[in-house]
């Protein structure tokens, strides 16, 4: 017979199964919206075209998501901005990715002092709130779309710069550089045999999670008319327009929104198993 | 007083099931000590702790008979299983820092027993907690109460935490590993503090992968391999008379078996004079005197604290003497640029505690060993001389067994001809078999080839078993040295006779 | 300790003096002429423009220019809005409450819903969490809107009237904390519970409640505390959206009204005041570090 005992713990075992049904949902879901940003007409009719007798209306079996104020298809919309929303995101999260590896390999390889102050900048301005950072940065630059994308990037650059320099940080003292030195090997081959491979190893994945932060933050500011302009249908500017007529059609502004947060969702899914899967391969 | 028949527990993970333990069964009355010896993975936690309803996260426990204080604990529902935790069975674990709760002081540790096993009034709980501590040889107690366990010594740390296990005074008390993580001279004690507890009455079942440790206490051990039971004996009947293979290999194992010095000594590999590091206003090493000759096998021993590992360091050009020079085969090693010691680099190797982490992770053992090899050259034979098949060439570090790796950390170090290995315990994280053969196949190296080894270890029996010449170290300073029989058999100094007195030896009766 | 409280004050004073820099900086590298940029979209006429040369002293030297601002700004000094023509201490002073009471509701909301979760409720901690962290916030706000306030109209729909008013925008702006720190907590707490103490405690007889309760939360709430100045970031970050939905006065309406007209001067002091924010909570932090973890308290 089974004894029934204390299974304290085992939430944590679950946990670290991966979650297949999750997994494969976040996969087609990317792979869905990666299409609708390359190919939009596969999917839906014109997101420009208005049409004055049927405006507000609720979602149907013509208009899966319902219309807008000006009879616009919402869906038609929202899978137009997937290539506005995805590409200011990816945009945001190239800018960031490059500066913060550059500035945390910077940090990571360089003497105390210097380290300790960039790395004490990286951990200031990386608390600090990004959507001040980015408006920061707008209020200088001025608003619109380029101005959107480099504010982002600039926003999550210390991130990406603090874990790149922890990581070099790590990797540089670990046991089997240091053991490198045994045969000889000069600085400079050591940083490039051992200390690159090893701390950019993870950024593909971070960069992956940090997508979903960039779609986010561009999503916040483009609500706050920070972003593309009107009528071009990008997923935070719609949620924008559609707020001023919540009492009559919720849907112009929750169904856009319910698509971010599922592209974030699935992002930081599909991100999270990677870095599970990578650090896996670490440690295992 | 525990009755166990064919006890088996399942670890049901993410992907695989695990047996941890197949099929056990055993008898412990009161007033014994048992003990279950076997290496890691050999399901002896998971035994002693099913028997307090622990045996883990997801663990599927089952048993023909379980009985425990005299009742069935098949059908034991938690609340049953907490009855008897604390009052029927005490638990000590190995290490105390991490076994007693870094946040809390020493005493709502002990306390925190009395007051589940229902002593209310919270004076009467500090005054009976300073008793324990007392019973348990701390000194001190009402000072040490209010103290957290990173504020004690590991001696210190690891009586509290004994003293919280005996709190509610049980009738059994469940050591598991309880002194491995101590130095020699500390170990020494708390086998002596469980002796004690043992003559006034207390049964006890001891868990551990050292053989000598256990031989010392226990009445009966149980030898446990793979989840299952292998010999079961009186300790005498076991040590002389061992019928398991595996048994004798441990009983060998623990016996320790002397190496053959080697040929006479030729001409000074290192030679390291008055070296001294001062860390702060620390000084870590203090004017020590270090010669290694080729052919040689010098054992470094001390504990931890002692200066050993930054002697290594030292030597080895990882860290630079705050006085003193290190030559090596002649030419300056130390005070000078790291490009002046790259020419030399390839002659002086390094084989470290944990293998894992002294490889590239993202590289196989095939690039790994090639890294200390000329442009071209196969690393294939290197891993024939270390006993590994061309099969693991292909493979990451990670998917090998602990001494797979540490020949692969061997191959490495002799695959670029080296005048001498420094090896800082290099066997220390393997298992006591497994030990054996790393240390013969490193003798064999020496044997061979003529590399001088400097042995690094706090493990006085396998520096016995290896070293031509022995120093020991004591707080940064060498305090004796000679060759390693002279040494063990009639140690000069205070401090070495103190620490021999501690090793645990296995007199195996002839 | 006392000297640990004081190192942290200068390396605080550090930070405020690195953001004044960086804003003043910022102002410098503005495009175009600096008079034009802190004139921004205000009115701009000949005498405002001599008036800000004045102020600024953009006649003189860099580094008068730069140490005049340090030494105004130390003042509390932090200019004037040009678009509003008043001091921006004056419009942020007045904007300062209203959001205050917003994030602190908030930050309470967040820890105790975190708490809840983490304790009660960890197997249900992960997707949830997952999902409110990965919502845009003024989303949040817009569903809570169309629920409560439009279609069963118990809350207001704007406005800053009561406490009615402020359970909507504070529940929309605690939710995310309280997602991140309720996965923070839980993996705390799964981490704890593996470790070999708890192990000691059950060995005790100690119930798996009284594990969690007496030893494992405090090892939990290490991580957690670390997070705090993370919180805090997000909710200075989210007041500026929140109050936009939900039409409040505050910091972040005028922060947006600000960037939006290029009103430099009050953008930058929103800056500095986040950055003593950041600074307060950041030593907030290492005391509460000091406070739970014995092991970090050297004599």
């Amino acid at each position: 017979m089974t004894i029934a005992l204390d299974r304290p713990g085992a939430a944590r075992a679950r946990s670290l199964r991966a979650p297949r049904p999750g997994l494969a949902a976040a996969a087609v879901f990317l792979v869905l919206a990666l299409l609708a940003a390359l190919w939009p007409a596969l999917f839906a009719g014109d997101p420009l075209a208005a049409d004055p007798l049927h405006v507000l209306e609720a979602p149907s079996g013509q208009h899966w998501f319902g219309t807008d104020q000006l009879g616009r298809d919402v869906f038609a919309r929202v899978v137009h901005g997937a290539r506005h929303s995805l590409s200011i995101g990816v945009a945001a999260t190239l800018i960031a990715v490059g500066a913060g590896i550059l500035l945390g390999l910077l940090a990571g390889l360089s003497h105390k002092i210097a380290d300790e102050a960039l790395s004490r900048s990286f951990d200031a301005l990386s608390a600090f709130p990004l959507v001040l950072l980015a408006l920061l940065f707008i209020a200088i630059a001025g608003t619109g779309t380029t101005s959107l994308i480099v504010a982002i990037g600039m926003a999550l650059v210390p991130h990406f710069a603090r874990v790149v320099r922890a990581q070099t940080f790590v990797v540089r003292r670990a046991a089997y550089v240091t053991h490198a030195v045994a045969f000889g090997a000069a600085r400079s081959r050591l940083v490039v045999r051992h200390v690159l491979p090893n701390v950019l190893g993870p950024v593909p994945v971070l960069a992956v999670l940090g997508l979903g932060e960039a779609i986010l933050l561009a999503a916040g500011l483009s609500f706050l008319g920070m972003g593309p302009q009107p009528p071009s249908p990008e997923w935070g500017a719609m949620i924008s327009e559609g707020r001023g007529y919540l009492h009559v059609a919720w849907w112009a502004s929750v169904l856009p929104g319910a698509v971010v947060t599922a592209t974030i969702v699935a992002l930081t899914v599909a991100g999270r198993f990677y870095q599970r899967r990578f650090e896996g391969r670490e440690l295992a | 007083m525990i009755r166990v028949e064919d006890l088996r527990v399942t670890f049901q993970l993410p992907r695989r099931t695990v047996d941890a333990v197949r099929g056990v069964s055993f008898e412990i009355e009161p007033g014994e000590c048992v003990a279950i010896v076997g290496e890691s993975g050999s399901g002896k936690s998971v035994t002693a702790r099913s028997l307090v309803g622990l045996a883990g996260p997801g663990a599927r426990v089952d048993a023909v008979r379980l009985e425990v204080d005299g009742q069935d604990a098949r059908r034991f529902a938690p609340r049953d299983w907490r009855r008897l935790r604390g009052g029927f069975a005490g638990l000590v674990l190995q290490d105390a820092l991490v076994s007693l709760d870094p946040l809390r002081t020493v005493g709502a540790e002990i306390s925190e027993v009395l007051r589940v096993h229902g002593e209310r009034s919270r004076s009467a709980r500090t005054r009976q907690a300073h008793r324990l501590l007392e019973e348990v040889h701390v000194p001190e107690p009402q000072r040490r109460a209010g103290q957290y366990p990173h504020q004690l010594s590991g001696g210190l740390r690891q009586r509290a935490l004994i003293a919280s296990a005996l709190a509610a005074a049980p009738k059994l008390l469940i050591a598991d590993e309880p002194t491995t993580a101590l130095d020699a001279t500390v170990q020494a004690q708390i086998l002596r503090l469980l002796a004690e507890r043992r003559a006034a009455g207390q049964t006890l079942l001891l868990i551990s992968h050292d053989l000598a440790v256990v031989a010392q206490l226990a009445d009966r051990v149980l030898v446990m391999k793979d989840g299952r039971i292998v010999e079961s004996a009186p300790t005498k009947a076991l040590l002389t008379g061992a019928v398991h293979t595996y048994t004798r290999t441990l009983v060998e194992a623990a016996a320790g078996r002397r190496r053959a010095t080697g040929p006479a000594p030729g001409p000074v590999v290192v030679e390291a004079t008055a070296l001294r590091k001062v860390y702060g206003d620390r000084a870590v090493v203090r004017d020590v005197d270090v010669t290694v000759r080729r052919g040689e096998i010098v054992g470094l021993v001390g504990e931890s604290g002692s200066g050993k590992t930054t002697v290594a360091q030292l030597l080895f050009g990882l860290a630079e003497p705050t006085s003193g020079q290190v030559r090596f085969e002649g030419q300056r090693f130390s005070g000078v640029p790291e490009r002046a010691r790259r020419p030399l680099r390839r002659r002086l190797q390094f084989i470290a505690q944990d293998p894992l982490s002294a490889f590239d992770p993202r590289w196989t053992v095939r690039r790994i060993v090639a890294e200390a090899l000329p442009r071209g050259a196969s690393p294939a034979p290197f891993l024939e001389r270390v006993g590994l098949g061309e099969d693991v060439l292909d493979r990451y570090p990670r998917q090998l067994s602990g001494g797979q790796r540490q020949r692969v950390a061997i191959a490495r170090a002799i695959a670029p001809r080296p005048s001498l290995i420094i090896c800082d315990e290099p066997v220390s994280a393997l298992d006591v078999s497994v030990q054996a053969q790393v240390l013969d196949l490193l003798a064999e190296i020496r044997e061979q080839d003529g590399t001088a080894l400097l042995f690094i270890s706090h493990d006085l029996g396998v520096v016995r078993d290896l070293a031509d010449r022995v120093l020991v170290m004591h707080d940064g300073r060498v305090v004796e040295q000679g060759p390693a029989s002279a040494v063990f058999d009639r140690p000069a100094h205070e401090y070495t006779r103190e620490l021999l007195a501690a090793v645990p030896t296995l007199e195996v009766p002839a | 300790m006392i000297t640990a409280i004081l190192r942290r004050a200068g390396a605080g004073l550090l930070v405020l003096w690195a953001a004044a820099t960086a804003a003043y900086l910022a102002l410098l590298a503005a495009p175009g002429d600096t008079v034009d940029a802190i004139v921004g979209d205000g009115a701009d006429t000949p005498g405002i423009r001599a008036q800000i040369i004045q102020e600024w002293h953009l006649d003189r030297s860099a580094v008068v220019q730069y140490l005049d601002f340090l030494l105004r700004a130390a003042h509390g000094d932090l200019g004037r809005s040009y678009l509003l023509q008043r001091p921006v201490s004056a419009v942020i002073g007045s904007q300062l409450a209203p959001t205050l009471k917003l994030a602190v509701a908030a930050a309470v909301f967040g820890v105790v819903l975190a708490l809840l979760f983490a304790v009660t409720a960890r197997r249900l901690t992960s997707t949830a969490g997952l999902i409110l962290v990965s919502t845009p916030p003024f989303l949040i706000g817009i569903i809570l809107l169309s629920i409560f306030s439009f279609r069963l109209g118990w809350f207001p729909v704007s406005g800053d009237r009561g406490f009615a008013a402020l359970v909507l925008p504070a529940i929309t702006l605690g939710l995310p904390i309280a997602g991140t720190l309720a996965q923070v907590l839980r993996d705390g707490l799964d981490r704890a519970l593996d470790e070999p103490f708890a192990v000691t405690a059950r060995a005790r007889g100690l119930r798996e409640s009284g594990v969690l309760i007496r030893h494992a939360l405090k090892h939990a709430l290490l991580p957690a505390v670390t997070m705090l100045g993370w919180s805090f970031g997000v909710l200075i970050g989210g007041t500026v959206i929140v109050e936009q939905v939900f039409g409040r006065p505050g910091l972040g309406q005028v922060t947006v009204q600000a960037v939006n007209s290029s009103d430099l001067p009050v953008v930058l002091a929103v800056v500095i005041l986040a950055a003593a924010v950041f600074v307060v909570i950041n030593t907030v932090t290492d005391l509460a570090y000091l406070l739970i973890d014995p092991r970090l308290r050297r004599s």
